[in-house]
């Protein structure tokens, strides 16, 4: 999803930009007023962040035969709400940028975008559809499964979103956008199905073994409802 | 084992599979360049659908060399993986030393007493 440095005709650069910033802005207050407000979050907060940067490190093999990476930033859409990582999200993309080569600080304004805004958000939406659908049938599977599904559209999302970027810069001669589109969904959307389905699962994975260490934490970030009174002590911790 | 432990385990092996299977199978031979990044086929693309296109910034910092790129890709992802695991050890770690944080139903009980422990099932002959 990186769209590499200086290949967005400047127009679109800026243009992405521009709808990026205040998602970023917006974030930043949220992030800010989180760890103002509720410090006990912090590491966790953190830790959300972290989870970014290690998924978009692992550059992993698809069954097109070509290797792409996850993005990570649907724990922390589904943790925190979305806004938090437009920031998280940016730091990791920064860092991408700065230090690897890797997007660029001219297509900084939309790979933010795919991977920091529209990820986050559409995965959050699909976490809350499958809670609304399934919190009724009680247990952990619910929680589950809804965290798979925001994490896996968090991840096919972005990856979506980069191919109507790059459609929309670089039309094809012949068939304009629409051929466009085909040929970089091609090359990314398609590559993306098995590793979006890998993030899910980890994503789970981490939510999983949260809800057996931090389940207090779990409860007052509304994630799980306690069926049991919690006690003040515990809330306190 | 746990049954909660066994289904992080299979998680963890079907994320292994996935990734392994396609290298496994091959699924990169038909290409010139076998399991090449995603975004460096997107730049080919590019150029294809636009051939005058000429990128008008280049990266400020570019790593000289693939060794020190993924390098600095472990890097990354051991930061990452540091502060997970650090969480992860604090709140394990805190959870262990609150006097009343029983209220996890998977919580394993107080261990086994030493002094039952010691009895085994011991089989007696003639029973």
């Amino acid at each position: 999803m990186h769209i590499a440095e200086g290949y967005l005709p400047w127009e679109h650069a800026a243009a992405w930009g521009v709808a990026s910033a205040p998602f970023v802005v917006h974030g930043a207050r949220a992030l800010t007023r989180e760890v103002r407000n509720r410090p006990e979050n912090t590491l966790l907060l953190g830790a959300s962040g972290a989870f970014s940067f290690v998924l978009s490190a692992l550059k992993i093999p698809s069954v097109t035969g070509s290797c792409s990476h996850p993005t990570g930033t649907g724990l922390g859409a589904i943790l925190f709400r979305p806004p938090i990582m437009a920031v998280l999200g940016t730091i990791t993309l920064l860092f991408q940028a700065l230090l690897l080569a890797h997007g660029g600080l001219t297509t900084l304004g939309a790979n933010v975008f795919s991977m920091a805004i529209v990820g986050p958000w559409a995965g959050y939406g699909a976490y809350r559809l499958a809670r609304s659908l399934l919190d009724r049938r009680g247990g952990t599977m619910p929680l589950d499964v809804a965290v798979f599904a925001g994490a896996f559209v968090a991840d096919l999302s972005t990856y979506c979103v980069t191919s109507v970027q790059l459609a929309l810069a670089f039309p094809d001669p012949d068939s304009g956008f629409p051929g466009a589109l085909a040929k970089f969904g091609g090359i990314f959307s398609l590559t993306q199905i098995p590793l979006a389905i890998s993030e899910g699962l980890l994503t789970v994975l981490v939510v999983r073994l949260l809800r057996q260490s931090s389940r207090g934490d779990l409860i007052r970030l509304g994630v799980l409802t306690d069926a049991r009174p919690v006690r003040e002590e515990e809330k306190s911790k | 084992m746990k049954r909660s432990t066994k289904i992080n385990l299979l998680i963890v092996l079907a994320v292994v599979l996935l990734a392994a299977l396609p290298v496994v199978f091959g699924m990169g031979d038909h290409k010139d360049e076998p399991f090449a990044g995603a975004d460096t086929q997107a730049e080919t693309a590019i150029t294809e659908n636009d051939p005058d296109y000429e990128p008008w910034f280049s990266p400020l910092y570019e790593p000289p060399s693939g060794e020190i790129e993924s390098g600095l890709f472990a890097l990354q992802a051991a930061l990452g993986a540091g502060v997970v695991g650090y969480m992860f050890g604090v709140k394990r770690t805190r959870r262990k030393l609150a006097p009343e944080a029983s209220d996890t139903p998977d919580e394993p009980g107080p261990g086994p007493d030493p002094a039952a422990a010691a009895e085994g099932p011991v089989s007696v002959p003639g029973r």
